[in-house]
């Protein structure tokens, strides 16, 4: 029998292609039709003027809104700052914790202590967000225990405040910033840390020249997927916020549902994301690291 | 043979399963929550077979926001109330005409149905009519707050941090009422309702000191009010009889500019598949046997004739506890809003929220 030749290859070539585009598939799909589609729609939308019903022309009144109405720009501030306040205590809090898990504990034990952090996760953020609710309301737990135990003579109101809504979130993404870096520093090699105090240093110097060098990568995707959740979380800060709290995705839902203004929602809901997109862009050249060897690694 | 035959049965199955679902009808609802109770339900789909119910819980905005979404489709009958429907049909255009030779509308109260028409009609089409009716007013605990009578109560300091009330358009209109102006009289002029919003603003922004927390559920609200960190607050009536079930001293009050009426209504979206199925269900939950058991769930009065006799015993009395007759003369029924009131509503209540008086 006479074979062609080469084109047994020709068709191996032909099939690895197929199959990479196959591969390929799902994932372009997923960033076309529901990443990258939704944004552009958002962005024509933003760019609508209403000027009777049904009628609607092109410009940039809605964005001209958000820095004319001191209220817009304010509440963005303010999500963002408390944003990153919440990242910075997530990383104080979620480092140590990090470290004991990936260096101290012993392999069975780390199994368990994963899966304590994972655990509140199997929860949907509304429970989560009631059970803050139960616990610090006047009526609640912490208030009720107080009482009994004499400390405190009148019920305390400990929900609707600026720092019931921080404690909210960071628990709500505390896993976020552990995951990122126990990876890392798992990878980080325990000669390292000898040779330092070898080499004389005491427990501050390592941490500062070795530990936290070799964990930056993990520290910043931390921080970026942290803080990008804080500023999109919408539940939390409605439910445990008081009269004063606004939150930017407040904002949009509002213009959205209770104002009929898509256009201005839209506009805000992008204005968001540069926000969020700016304030990472800082960090990353704040902290001399790419998105490549930080998110795209751990 | 054998293959032959199972391929045979396995047609005929597909065939029966296709006929199946072509005579099954869905009649998709988009109502408030409480709205369907499963017992009606069930009543109306062995009634109909073939019908089956689905519901979608909501409120007067995610119902315009859903429906302006899809342009009118996803839903085969919606709940909006009576005010909700001019503005958003004009602007949107998201439901269809009512066929009224399809429902049975002699059944209704003259003035309910007539009210509604008044409020849904577009170019001679009537887009709407009512299903039941309610107020938003005020509650207060008998033995905390006993001289709870007008919005303007919630701020007064003798109950600091002892109100609340929901951020919406409702206590907007309720203080505007109790500062003596008619916020309603004033749509056709919105230079003046914006003057009237923004005095408002004012005084509710002074208020926020004396507010524990604004409510967002009617879940919230009862679990304050139940637990008595809170004493007084605005509410819808139904919530009030629900607590007052459960709390002899919780009643409504209807502040004395008026009770705030409401009228939730029934309306055919644009692109409803099943309107046959939506005229079926308007008639059945309007018969005065289902009446009753919607009443129950959703402490609400519907349009009928009589319904106030055909309510549960524990609404009637909790009713008759809180309305006198001149209470009733007294209802201010929610008048259309007009394109645009929204937006400075909206504005008038992000300025409230944003404001750090209190």
């Amino acid at each position: 029998m006479l074979r062609f030749p080469g084109g047994g290859l020709m068709l191996q070539k032909d099939f690895k292609r197929l199959a990479m585009i196959l591969l390929f598939a799902p994932f372009a799909l997923w960033i076309v039709l529901l990443v990258v589609l939704p944004h552009i729609g958002m962005i024509r939308l933003s760019l609508r003027e209403k000027v009777a019903p049904r009628v609607y022309e092109f410009g940039f009144a809605n964005y001209l809104d958000f820095v004319n109405e001191p209220i817009y720009w304010n509440t963005l501030l303010r999500t963002g700052s408390m944003s990153l306040l919440v990242t910075a205590l997530a990383l104080l809090i979620g480092f140590p914790i990090a470290y004991y898990i990936a260096k101290l504990a012993s392999n069975r034990t780390r199994g368990a202590l994963f899966l304590i952090c994972l655990i509140p996760l199997w929860v949907s953020d509304l429970i989560r967000a009631f059970g803050w609710i139960l616990l610090l309301r006047e009526t609640g737990v912490v208030s009720s225990f107080l009482q009994w135990s004499g400390i405190v003579d009148q019920p305390v109101e400990f929900l609707y405040n600026d720092v019931t809504v921080i404690v909210g979130l960071v628990y709500t993404v505390m896993l976020f910033m552990i995951v990122p870096l126990v990876s890392t520093l798992d990878g980080m090699d325990n000669s390292m840390i000898e040779a330092g105090y070898n080499l004389g240093g005491n427990g501050f110097t390592v941490l500062r020249r070795i530990i936290i060098p070799y964990a930056m990568p993990g520290i910043v995707s931390g921080c970026i997927v942290v803080f990008m959740l804080t500023a999109g979380s919408y539940l939390t800060p409605i439910l445990l916020g008081g009269k004063n709290s606004s939150w930017f995705t407040e904002q949009i839902y509002n213009q959205f549902i209770t104002r009929f203004n898509w256009e201005a929602g839209a506009a805000f809901g992008i204005l968001l994301l540069l926000f969020t997109s700016t304030v990472i862009w800082l960090g990353l050249k704040l902290s001399g690291q790419t998105l490549a060897n930080t998110v795209a690694k751990s | 043979m054998r293959i032959k035959m199972t391929v045979a049965s396995l047609l005929a199955a597909t065939m029966l399963a296709g006929a199946g679902t072509a005579q099954a009808e869905t009649l998709r609802l988009l109502t408030w929550g409480s709205y369907a109770p499963e017992e009606l339900i069930q009543k109306f789909e062995e009634e109909n077979p073939g019908i089956e119910v689905e519901v979608t819980f909501s409120n007067n905005e995610e119902m315009i926001a859903k429906l302006r979404a899809t342009g009118g489709a996803g839903y085969d009958l919606a709940q909006p109330s009576h005010d909700r429907i001019y503005a958003a049909q004009l602007e949107y255009d998201i439901y269809k005409p009512l066929d009224l030779s399809k429902i049975n509308t002699d059944a209704m109260q003259a003035k309910l149905l007539d009210g509604v028409k008044a409020n849904t009609t577009i170019n001679g089409e009537v887009y709407a009519v009512p299903h039941q009716w309610g107020t938003s007013g005020l509650m207060a605990d008998k033995t905390k707050a006993p001289d709870f009578k007008g919005w303007d109560d919630l701020c007064d300091p003798q109950y600091k941090g002892k109100t609340s009330m929901r951020l919406k358009r409702t206590i907007l209109l309720g203080t505007a009422f109790a500062m003596g102006e008619d916020p309603f009289a004033a749509y056709s002029d919105l230079e003046k309702y914006q003057q009237i919003l923004d005095r408002v603003a004012d005084k509710l922004i002074e208020c926020k000191d004396n507010i524990k927390a604004y409510w967002n559920s009617g879940d919230d609200l009862s679990a304050m009010m139940l637990s008595g960190e809170i004493v007084a607050s605005e509410t819808w009536d139904s919530t009030a009889y629900k607590l007052y079930d459960q709390n002899q001293n919780i009643v409504f009050i209807p502040p004395e500019t008026g009770a705030l009426a409401w009228i939730d209504t029934f309306a055919i979206p644009a692109k409803g598949k099943a309107d046959d199925a939506a005229y079926k269900w308007i008639n059945f939950v309007l018969r005065p046997e289902n009446v009753t058991i919607m009443s129950a769930s959703t402490g609400a009065i519907a349009s009928i004739k009589g319904a106030k006799d055909l309510l549960p015993e524990d609404k009637k009395a909790a009713v008759n506890a809180a309305f006198t007759d001149a209470d009733i003369d007294n209802l201010k029924f929610f008048a259309n809003i007009p394109p645009g009131v929204e937006d400075m509503e909206g504005r008038t209540l992000e300025k409230i929220k944003a404001a750090t008086g209190g």
